[in-house]
């Protein structure tokens, strides 16, 4: 046993080494795949060409280093004092982008200086996130008082707008990660969960919408039975009354065997209307336990009820009337409702038969043949993942995606173990963001998601993407760094 | 405290969600990879290669059934690199007739990526493009000899006719901008450019198909994927008939050779066009094949400028053309009555004398004239008609009710005809004046010149023409269009829905009898074609500001139950009597008749030999 006193000077300002071990191991990985993905058959580069894909992406991971070396050395007030001027420039750099940038595939993204080619979406994230870190550590603030809320909202939503106006879709759905960060600090969960629960709808109503049972489609009917399941369990969590949840579950029940039986005897029966009035029933109920007890969670449950309904019933309709027809086509294929091999099928058809091709093993290293014959899209940028799952298999994707995972968590754990408001903030955002990210590309490649343009953190070939998330992930060692230890 | 602790514990619940996630991801690649062996057998020894399968254009006929337009094949030569292995390239050079040197240099363009981007060696990529048949079968013979090499249909419009390229319209590669527009387009891929190729591209190209092959590894074709349960047939295009009668329309370029103008010949009761000529105009062989490019950029540098359709593209003032619209609209007012008379001394006296007129009887009515085109009668009654306080408000309100009126006509706006880039004319309206003048109080002498179809007022010979078929109907038309009828489906409803001028039809006919009169005894007496039919027309010779005087020509015949209605522009050609009169003279004798008789021979041969080219259009020319 070493002792004590000793022990914590030396641990003072330590750099978590095990998150960079992990970063060092994502970049190295994924510059050996953009290789694999770039190799050309016929006019083979080397590893280190400058004229390939992997010789240019090691520029970047050399800088990156470099970057990430100066960031850890930055006095840490530094972060704090100027996070409200690094979201400021990048939001000025995004109009700037937005005023001056050519199209290159399609969006307005690329700010050209000379020899290089910036996308400053990548540097909004670490932006925000600082200027998110900055407001929820400014003394004695409540995230829940509706000025705070608003400039919250502001902070995320001002650069979602830029980004969606330079036609960076994908880009402007990842700052929406950041409602991690308010779920952290003190966002309640009803309504994380209220979002969710839109998501299942409109996964439940798409999905369904062309099965009729009766008056409803066999969507609607679903998403109805679901919402009285959520309402009882909504009941359980916010009144506690355990007979209130038996009764209404009992209610249900008794009109779905009502239903039943009358069926028996001649009267057809109508799958739909019965869950309709079944879902009255629970409503009714609700309300009448308001008037007796006077309790507003009721009142909300009620609410949350013909809200859900409401919404169910809207979804069909922006669905078919405002989505365009190739997202609508996206989000079918993603559902399996559609079979599109022409379009973002085909994309998300060649990545799955890439993947799927790879079997336990894999081809091994430089030896796929469906992205070698650029089968896929975009491989070795966004459809990264699939010259991994062709040429590792099974065994190489699933350590990539548990690495992943450790990394994550471990990030998770570096976040809670701040002091400051202002470190764990900070932390959850790069959390917000890896995830994302994780979860959105990976799903996208071995099609369980729809289509959404955005890179795998480390991976993907991009300067940009990979100084963003350098400077996102060192800000936050380099903070993590000189916490106070208790 | 315990609310701290609580927020604390959401990292579990985030954690958590993560590794559900991941958990879903690991379940997802174990399905793919492990659990779903197909996917082996789709990339190990195959994948989807999407070809796609192209429909014939549609055809294109004319009213009596001639074709005009069809398809020819052509055949590009593919290559694939990878499967070129003993490749005898002297035999091959020997069979294509080509040099070496010529074939190293197609070999290279092929491969250098900066003018093919899609290069590569596994996939076939154009070696050379547009054999013809005889270089076709030739090849073919060969083919087996030369692994590797693959041929490719395609096909090249082919026109039986050297007439009405302004019409027919051009066909060439898509454009980025019309790719961008419409996603059904990719690069190489043809589409109609001009006329009718243009407006009715939609019914002509017909639908792409496509068929799903599996390939292996290295590019080769294995067969079908799904056993061709995926593939889908191509739809070819919809053959289009034309009202055009090609003689006539023939006839007409004919007589309008060395001349800039324009023919336009409507039948009155469906609104088809029979004819419609604009000189100078092109072959449409031309703009096909090897020689696209140079044809067209000679055709884009001729001063002439035969790349515009001056039937709908052209507006002219419509000089006394007009006049017969302005009596209408003076009779549906109420301003005049058919006894209403006026005099004239040469000229309309209340301004001194202008604008001049010739020698006739006087006064006069409206009958006489429209015979004899007095422009004193049209001035008196657009002066009644803007200063009636009785009826009207104010002179800008008589003159809106005015310019509604020539609306409902078909004049100050497209009519709509199914071609590309129809001009709109012009008919002012009174905030137009005000604006010009600068204030409102102006009157109908200061803008008495449109009465008579000059000043301000433009028109296309289309809407001259079909000013002649609203007459001829006694009130009401057909928006004009050159396509009758599209195969397999039923012409769009703009076309056969009627629209009525508002105004009255005892007045079409006193305006009929005038418009008689005129071939009888006024002013067109050379188009009378009595006893072979009975032609009712107004001449028009307009004014304009790029030296002589346009000549103008619009009529119908015969004068009960009309087949036609037809109008003549020739610019610069002067006195409507001089050119335009006797052009139509000819045409109508080819309709009625089929020929021209014997005793008109010589005008033929006289109206054919005129040169008639305005110096406007070469003035500015650099003297070389």
């Amino acid at each position: 046993m070493v002792y004590q006193g000793s022990r914590e000077i030396v641990e003072k300002g330590r750099v978590d080494w095990t998150t960079v071990g992990f970063y060092l191991l994502f970049v190295i990985l994924g510059w050996l795949n953009i290789y694999a993905a770039s190799f050309d058959l016929e006019n083979a580069t080397s590893l280190f060409d400058l004229s390939g894909r992997a010789g240019m992406q090691l520029v970047w991971i050399g800088t990156s280093l470099l970057l990430a070396f100066t960031l850890l050395k930055i006095e840490v007030g530094f972060y704090e004092t100027y996070s409200i001027a690094f979201y400021l420039t990048g939001i000025g750099l995004l109009l700037i982008t937005l005023l001056v940038a050519q199209e290159i595939n399609g969006s307005r993204s690329w700010l050209i200086v000379g020899p290089v080619r910036l996308q400053p979406a990548e540097f909004m994230k670490f932006s925000i996130a600082l200027a998110l870190a900055r407001v929820f550590n400014s003394y004695g603030f409540r995230l829940m008082e509706r000025k705070n809320l608003l400039l919250v909202c502001g902070i995320i939503l001002l650069p979602v707008l830029l980004v969606i106006a330079q036609k960076e879709t994908g880009t402007a759905l990842v700052y929406l990660a950041f409602l991690l960060v308010l779920y952290r600090e003190e966002l309640p969960g009803g309504v994380l969960f209220m979002g969710i629960a839109a998501v299942i709808y409109f996964v439940l109503g798409i999905k369904f919408s062309d099965v009729q049972m009766g008056y409803f489609s066999k969507g609607e009917w679903i998403t109805l039975i679901l919402i009285i399941v959520f309402s009882a369990a909504m009941v359980w969590n916010y009144v506690k009354r355990r007979k209130e949840v038996f009764m209404i579950l009992l209610m249900a029940a008794l009109v779905f065997l009502v239903a039943y039986v009358a069926s028996l005897f001649s009267v057809p029966l109508d799958w739909g209307i019965t869950a309709m009035i079944a879902f009255s029933l629970v409503g009714l109920y609700l309300l009448l336990l308001f008037f007796r007890y006077r309790k507003k969670n009721y009142l909300y449950i009620l609410l949350f009820m013909i809200g859900s309904f409401a919404f169910l019933e809207s979804v069909e309709y922006v669905f078919y009337d405002v989505l365009q027809p190739h997202q609508q086509m996206r989000i079918k294929v993603t559902l399996g409702m559609e079979q599109d091999l022409s379009g973002a099928g085909y994309h998300v058809g060649q990545s799955k038969i890439a993947i799927g091709s790879g079997g336990l093993t894999g081809k091994g290293f430089l030896n796929g043949t469906q992205t070698k014959l650029k089968y896929v899209p975009e491989q070795d940028t966004d459809f990264i993942f699939c010259t991994i799952g062709e040429e590792h298999g099974f065994l190489g994707s699933a350590l990539i995606i548990i690495l992943f995972l450790a990394f994550i968590l471990r990030l998770l754990n570096l976040a809670e173990r701040q002091t400051t408001t202002f470190g764990r903030a900070y932390g959850y955002g790069v959390v917000s963001i890896f995830i994302f990210h994780l979860i959105v590309n990976v799903g996208m490649v071995i099609g369980i998601m729809p289509v959404i343009g955005i890179p795998l953190p480390f991976f993907s070939y991009g300067g940009s993407s990979l100084w963003g998330f350098t400077i996102l992930l060192f800000i936050f060692l380099r903070i993590d760094k000189s916490r106070k230890r208790s | 405290m315990n609310k701290y602790s609580n927020l604390a514990k959401r990292k579990y619940v985030i954690a958590a969600a993560v590794v559900a996630i991941g958990f879903i991801f690991l379940a997802q690649l174990f399905n793919l990879q492990i659990l779903s062996p197909q996917y082996r057998d789709y990339a190990d020894s195959n994948a989807f290669l999407r070809r796609p399968l192209y429909p014939a254009r549609g055809a294109i006929y004319d009213r009596k059934g001639n074709l005009l337009v069809y398809n020819r094949p052509t055949y590009d030569v593919m290559m694939v690199v990878r499967e070129m292995k003993q490749f005898d390239t002297l035999d091959f050079c020997r069979t294509l007739d080509i040099s070496k040197e010529y074939f190293y240099s197609l070999n290279a363009d092929m491969r250098d990526r900066r003018k093919n981007p899609g290069y590569s060696s596994y996939t076939p990529q154009l070696f050379m493009s547009q054999l013809d048949v005889e270089e076709y079968g030739l090849l073919q013979e060969k083919l087996y000899k030369f692994p590797g090499i693959y041929i490719q249909n395609r096909t090249e419009r082919q026109y039986n006719y050297p007439n009405m390229g302004l019409i027919l319209g051009y066909v060439a590669e898509v454009d980025k901008n019309k790719m961008a527009a419409d996603p059904y387009y990719v690069r190489g891929d043809y589409v109609g450019k001009s006329g009718i190729e243009l407006s009715h591209e939609e019914d002509l190209r017909g639908e792409k198909g496509v068929e799903i092959l599996l390939r292996d590894a290295h590019g080769r074709v294995q067969g079908h994927y799904d056993e061709g349960r995926q593939d889908k047939a191509p739809v070819s295009g919809k053959d289009l008939t034309l009202g055009i009668d090609i003689d006539l329309q023939a006839y007409g370029e004919l007589l309008m050779h060395n001349k800039v103008g324009s023919i336009v010949i409507i039948e009155p009761k469906t609104g088809e066009i029979l004819c419609m000529v604009s000189a100078p105009t092109y072959d449409p062989a031309l703009l096909t094949g090897k020689t696209f490019s140079t044809n067209y950029l000679q055709l884009e540098n001729n001063p002439y400028k035969p790349l515009i359709n001056r039937s709908i593209a052209g507006t002219y003032p419509p000089g006394s053309t007009f006049k017969p619209a302005q009596g209408l609209l003076f009779l549906h007012e109420g301003i005049i009555t058919p006894e209403t008379r006026y005099s004239c001394f040469g000229g309309y006296p209340p301004l001194g004398g202008r604008p001049g007129c010739h020698s006739h009887a006087s006064p006069l009515s409206i009958q006489y004239a429209l015979a004899t085109s007095c422009n004193s009668f049209f001035s008196y009654g657009l002066n009644g008609m803007l200063g009636n306080r009785t009826k009207y408000a104010s002179t800008a309100d008589a003159f809106d009710v005015w310019r509604d009126h020539m609306v409902n006509m078909g004049f100050g706006y497209p009519l709509g005809v199914d071609l590309p880039s129809e001009k709109r004319g012009f008919i002012p309206n009174s905030k137009f004046y005000t604006n010009v003048f600068k204030t409102d109080r102006w009157v109908a002498h200061n803008i008495i010149s449109i009465a008579i179809g000059q000043g301000e007022v433009l028109a296309t010979p289309l809407q001259i023409a079909n000013l002649g078929a609203t007459i001829a109907n006694r009130g009401h038309y057909y928006t004009p269009h050159v396509v009758r009828e599209r195969k397999g489906d039923a012409l769009d409803q703009a076309f056969t829905t009627r629209h009525e001028t508002g105004i009255g039809r005892e007045h079409y006919e006193l305006t009929v009898a005038g418009m008689a009169d005129a071939v009888t005894i006024g002013t067109c007496r050379g188009i009378n074609l009595a006893p072979l039919v009975e032609v009712c027309g107004k001449t028009g010779t307009s004014e304009n500001p790029h030296g002589d005087d346009h000549s103008l020509f619009m009529g119908f015949a015969p004068k009960d139950d009309p087949q036609i209605a037809i109008a003549v522009v020739v610019e610069n050609g002067r006195f409507g009597a001089t050119n335009a009169v006797p052009i139509a003279r000819l045409m109508m004798q080819k309709f009625f008749a089929g020929e021209i008789p014997e005793s008109d021979k010589w005008l033929e041969t006289s109206v054919i030999n005129r040169e008639i080219l305005p110096y406007a259009y070469t003035r500015n020319l650099p003297a070389n």
